[in-house]
């Protein structure tokens, strides 16, 4: 339990019931690193990264015009944090790897490796639940398995590197489609090295009853991870797909810039379920954005505990009539922590509908924030969002802000927004206290009913953070 | 328009102010055109300008304009609520009338006059704070520029039973009005004044900059009502500014009707325990006429409060932007503060942008915020229509009461008598 984050004014029983064991990621193993492409950013970068990963021509090319468009895109800092500003580009090590080929057995991962991953119980929740797990190490995959029946049903769940090579034919026509390059500065830098992450299809029809998981871990110094995911749906699949990620605390800050696709067609649901909890030294700098085709549904369920920075908005663009997004988000900010983050609906068909709920916590000196957006352009019929957002403040120095902004055009939409600030009233503590429960424990309580219908989205048998998160919910429940 | 031509243009250097005027307004005069020089305009990607059509600030063709000749008409026209305490009449910031039953010991002068009569006071409560939602340069060119205005000095317990009015009307063909507004209530005073601004034709494309600083002082209270009923050629930058002090109580109120581009900005500082500030808009935007409004409701005590409520009803391709913030400083305990924005959509073709934000540094606080876009409901108008009113008329009926709710918030019949005629002209407009 590291409480050293909390300020005084939170009595012991209070802070163990508000704070979130992040120490449990908190180890580092020597790196032993084959291929290192140095510190910071250049043409001979990407270079090397192609080399390494054997990349084809097309690749190589889109990475280079990536790089372009990261140079000339200015930081963000118009309207997000200036603390951007301390990210130093030339430091950062842009790709590190043990040249391994990800392996379909635990028993084949090297001890290190598999030490690092049985600490985050990754392989017993395999066993457990899991269709499939890929587990990332620094750049690449350390371990990618997945059911031998989902195989034979036609399902892929590979890293991204072999996913563009071995499927090109349904890799590449979506890949870069749903963020393109320029969507933003990151999303440019992920495009010129990224590294990792998942690909999966799943075939028409085709719907797992159990999720796939992917975990991110890094575990070396200075450290940029980019891993890229892309996962296509087809006509009538369901999936969900969960990540979670750790990283040891360094003492220098560390960037994870990562971007995700979706392509949910016809009639698909695809369910992203992120748990992050990177050390409070990361810089997470997340683009994710999923397409929904007719009929289909799109659901990011996010979950941020850790970073020192998150900028992550997933969107849902509804391509298709009657298409379904929804962003549901729980934001945990301490002291040193700021989380930005938000939700971005497009509506671009009739009968789209879209529903935005978010709920943050700030502690000490924590800032949370919550941006969005929602467009429902001209000449559409039908189409509905619902976006609500609300804060709780601990401490006396916490801080949220709510930054929505929202566009419709034409009478035959209906949205409506929403936000709520306020703090756990001292009422409501008292009231409790008096039948005898501790103040920290009446706390824990009042927190964990704020977030309550929120932590019910997430899968249960899910991360050892997220257990923890549960674990409060049942102390509150007792009451 | 002939009166006008032998004006500058309002982006020439000002010539010096009046020499009966103080030299400290002489000095801010030219800092202020300094100001503008050195501000670079509004760019698509500021924040502060999202969703804005920046092309409307152009003003290039604008000039500097006065009056000389007969306003008896427009004089006749300027008819607000019966018993008003004091009116005074301007045609392109040229005063052309003024009556006035004011106690002794209340100032109410064109600031033209003030400046002679009363500097240092003016002084004191002269452009204070800078201009942060946006228009920094606009008002930077307001302050170089601007010849007149109104200056409105109650003195600490003195209760103004009846409203000031003051009407502006906007002359000519590419000119500009720069009407500047300055209302002090002292300690434990009451005032309400109304201000309006309209065009003496329908075809003249006339350009305001209008700034208003008013300050609540503790206990007072201040109401302050503006109705924009401008030709739907012109364009409109107002610039409004609360100071709201102990116990004292301020609203602001807005009706929009006119100009073809009307941007707003309004901030509220609640800088005293039990302070509490309303800010309150009506707009019936029509055709393409575009409306921009940004709103700052800063908590700079504890335990003051605020409360925010615009209304917008989106006719034919019109366009709203709303833009509010309320800002809760470190330490601000208790804040109570709410800001709701609702857009009836009439047509399919209209287009409201939303942005409703809140930057929160206390933990003890009250805060919300609400936005809503939709139509009238089918059922309401089939309510309507089930007892003979035909479909038009319950939607303009429902329009209505959507805008009066906001209206009857004022709390001052003849006040709201005369802000529903100039809504009622524009609803029988789209007739």
């Amino acid at each position: 339990m590291s409480l050293d984050l909390l300020p005084e004014t939170l009595d012991q029983e209070t802070a163990e019931a508000v704070n979130i064991d992040r120490s449990i990621g908190d180890f580092t193993f020597p790196e032993r690193n084959k291929f290192d492409a140095g510190r910071g950013l250049s043409e001979k970068t990407i270079d090397y990264i192609c080399d390494v990963k054997n990349d084809p021509q097309w690749v190589r090319e889109f990475r280079h015009r990536a790089l372009k468009v990261f140079r000339d895109k200015p930081m963000p800092t118009n309207w997000a944090t200036e603390d951007l500003n301390n990210i130093n580009f030339d430091e950062i090590r842009y790709y590190l790897s043990d040249g391994e080929k990800p392996k379909r057995s635990w028993d084949d991962v090297p001890a290190d490796v598999l030490e690092t991953f049985e600490r985050l119980g990754i392989p017993q929740q395999e066993r457990a639940f899991l269709a499939g797990v890929e587990a990332q190490f620094d750049s690449e995959a350390a371990y990618s398995n997945v059911k031998e029946e989902l195989t034979k049903q036609g399902v892929i769940f590979v890293n991204s590197t072999e996913g563009l090579k071995e499927h090109e034919e349904i890799f590449r026509p979506w890949f870069g489609k749903v963020i393109p390059t320029g969507d933003n500065k990151f999303s440019a830098l992920n495009s010129a090295v990224f590294s990792g992450g998942s690909f999966i299809y799943i075939p028409k029809g085709v719907k797992l009853k159990q999720p796939l998981q992917a975990y991110f871990r890094i575990n070396s110094e200075s450290f940029g991870q980019f891993e890229r995911t892309l996962i296509i749906a087809d006509e009538g699949a369901e999936v969900m797909y969960m990540e979670g990620c750790t990283a040891p605390k360094f003492e220098t800050a560390t960037l994870h810039s990562a971007v995700v696709e979706l392509v949910a067609l016809k009639g698909a649901k695809i369910q992203y379920v992120t748990v992050q909890n990177w050390s409070s030294n990361v810089f997470n700098l997340v683009t994710k954005r999923g397409l929904a085709m007719e009929d289909a549904e799109v659901r990011w369920i996010d979950c941020n505990i850790g970073s020192r920075l998150t900028m992550k908005y997933p969107g849902v663009v509804m391509k298709g009539r009657r298409a379904r997004g929804e962003v549901i988000s729980i934001a945990l900010a301490n002291t040193g922590q700021h989380q930005d983050t938000g939700a971005k609906m497009i509506h671009a068909a009739d009968e789209t509908t879209s529903n935005v709920v978010s709920k943050s916590i700030s502690v000490g000196t924590g800032r949370s924030t919550y941006r969005g957006q929602v467009h429902i352009p001209k000449h559409l019929k039908g189409c509905k969002n619902n976006t609500e957002c609300d804060a709780l403040l601990i401490n006396t120095k916490s801080r949220t802000d709510t930054y929505p902004a929202i566009t419709v055009k034409g009478n035959q939409h209906a949205t409506q927004h929403e936000a709520s600030v306020s703090q756990v009233s001292q009422e409501m503590l008292f009231y409790m206290m008096q039948r005898g429960i501790s103040e920290g424990a009446a706390m824990s309580l009042a927190v964990n009913g704020f977030i309550n219908d929120l932590v019910r989205e997430f899968p249960m048998e899910y991360s050892v953070e997220l257990k923890r998160l549960i674990d409060l919910e049942m102390e509150g429940s007792v009451g | 328009m002939p009166t006008s031509l032998s004006y500058p243009a309002l982006l020439d250097q000002p010539t010096s102010s009046s020499a009966l005027h103080p030299q400290w307004f002489a000095t801010a005069q030219a800092e202020a055109w300094q100001q503008f020089l050195a501000t670079p305009a509004p760019r698509r990607n500021d924040e502060t300008w999202r969703f804005s059509t920046i092309s409307q600030l152009d003003f290039a063709d604008f000039q500097r304009a006065g009056f000389h000749g007969d306003a008896s008409a427009w004089i006749a026209q300027s008819t607000g609520v019966a018993d008003a305490a004091a009116t005074l009449v301007f045609v392109n910031d040229t005063l052309v009338h003024q009556s006035s039953q004011l106690p002794e010991g209340v100032i109410c002068l064109p600031l033209a006059d003030a400046l002679i009569t009363h500097p240092e006071l003016v002084k004191e409560y002269f452009m204070r704070h800078a201009t942060k939602l946006g228009s920094a340069k606009w008002a930077a060119l307001h302050a170089a520029h601007l010849t007149n205005g109104v200056f409105l000095h109650v003195p600490a317990g003195v209760v103004l039973e009846n409203p000031v009015q003051i009407f502006h009307w906007a002359h000519g063909d590419r000119t500009t009005m720069l009407p500047h507004t300055l209302i002090v209530a002292e300690k434990g005073s009451s005032v309400r004044v109304i201000e309006t601004f309209q065009s003496t034709d329908d075809s003249s494309a006339s350009l305001t900059i209008a700034v208003n600083d008013l300050v609540a002082q503790p206990e007072a209270q201040l109401d302050y009502v503006v109705v924009q009923a401008l030709n739907e050629q012109s364009k409109v930058i107002t610039i409004n500014a609360s100071e709201v002090e102990k116990q004292a109580k301020s609203t602001s109120f807005l009706l929009s009707t006119g100009a073809a581009w009307a941007r707003s900005e309004s901030i509220s500082r609640l800088k005293g325990e039990e302070a509490s500030s309303f800010m309150l808009a009506v707009s019936v935007p029509t055709g393409d006429q575009e409306y921009d409004q940004r709103t700052f409701q800063h908590h700079i005590s504890a335990g003051a409060h605020s409360d925010l409520l615009y209304k917008n009803s989106l006719y034919g391709e019109a366009r709203t932007i709303f833009s509010g913030l309320i800002f809760v400083d470190e330490g601000a305990h208790r804040t109570d503060a709410y800001q709701t924005c609702r857009n009836l959509l009439m047509t399919d073709t209209c287009e409201a942008n939303s942005m409703p934000g809140l930057e929160i540094n206390a933990d003890d606080v009250k805060c919300s915020h609400g936005s809503t876009s939709a139509q009238i409901s089918d059922e309401e108008i089939y309510y309507l229509r089930a007892r003979g009113i035909d479909a038009p008329t319950a939607r303009q009926l429902i329009a209505r009461g959507f805008s009066i709710e906001v209206i009857e918030r004022l709390g001052h019949e003849a006040t709201e008598a005369y802000v529903l005629r100039f809504l009622d002209q524009k609803f029988a407009s789209l007739r």
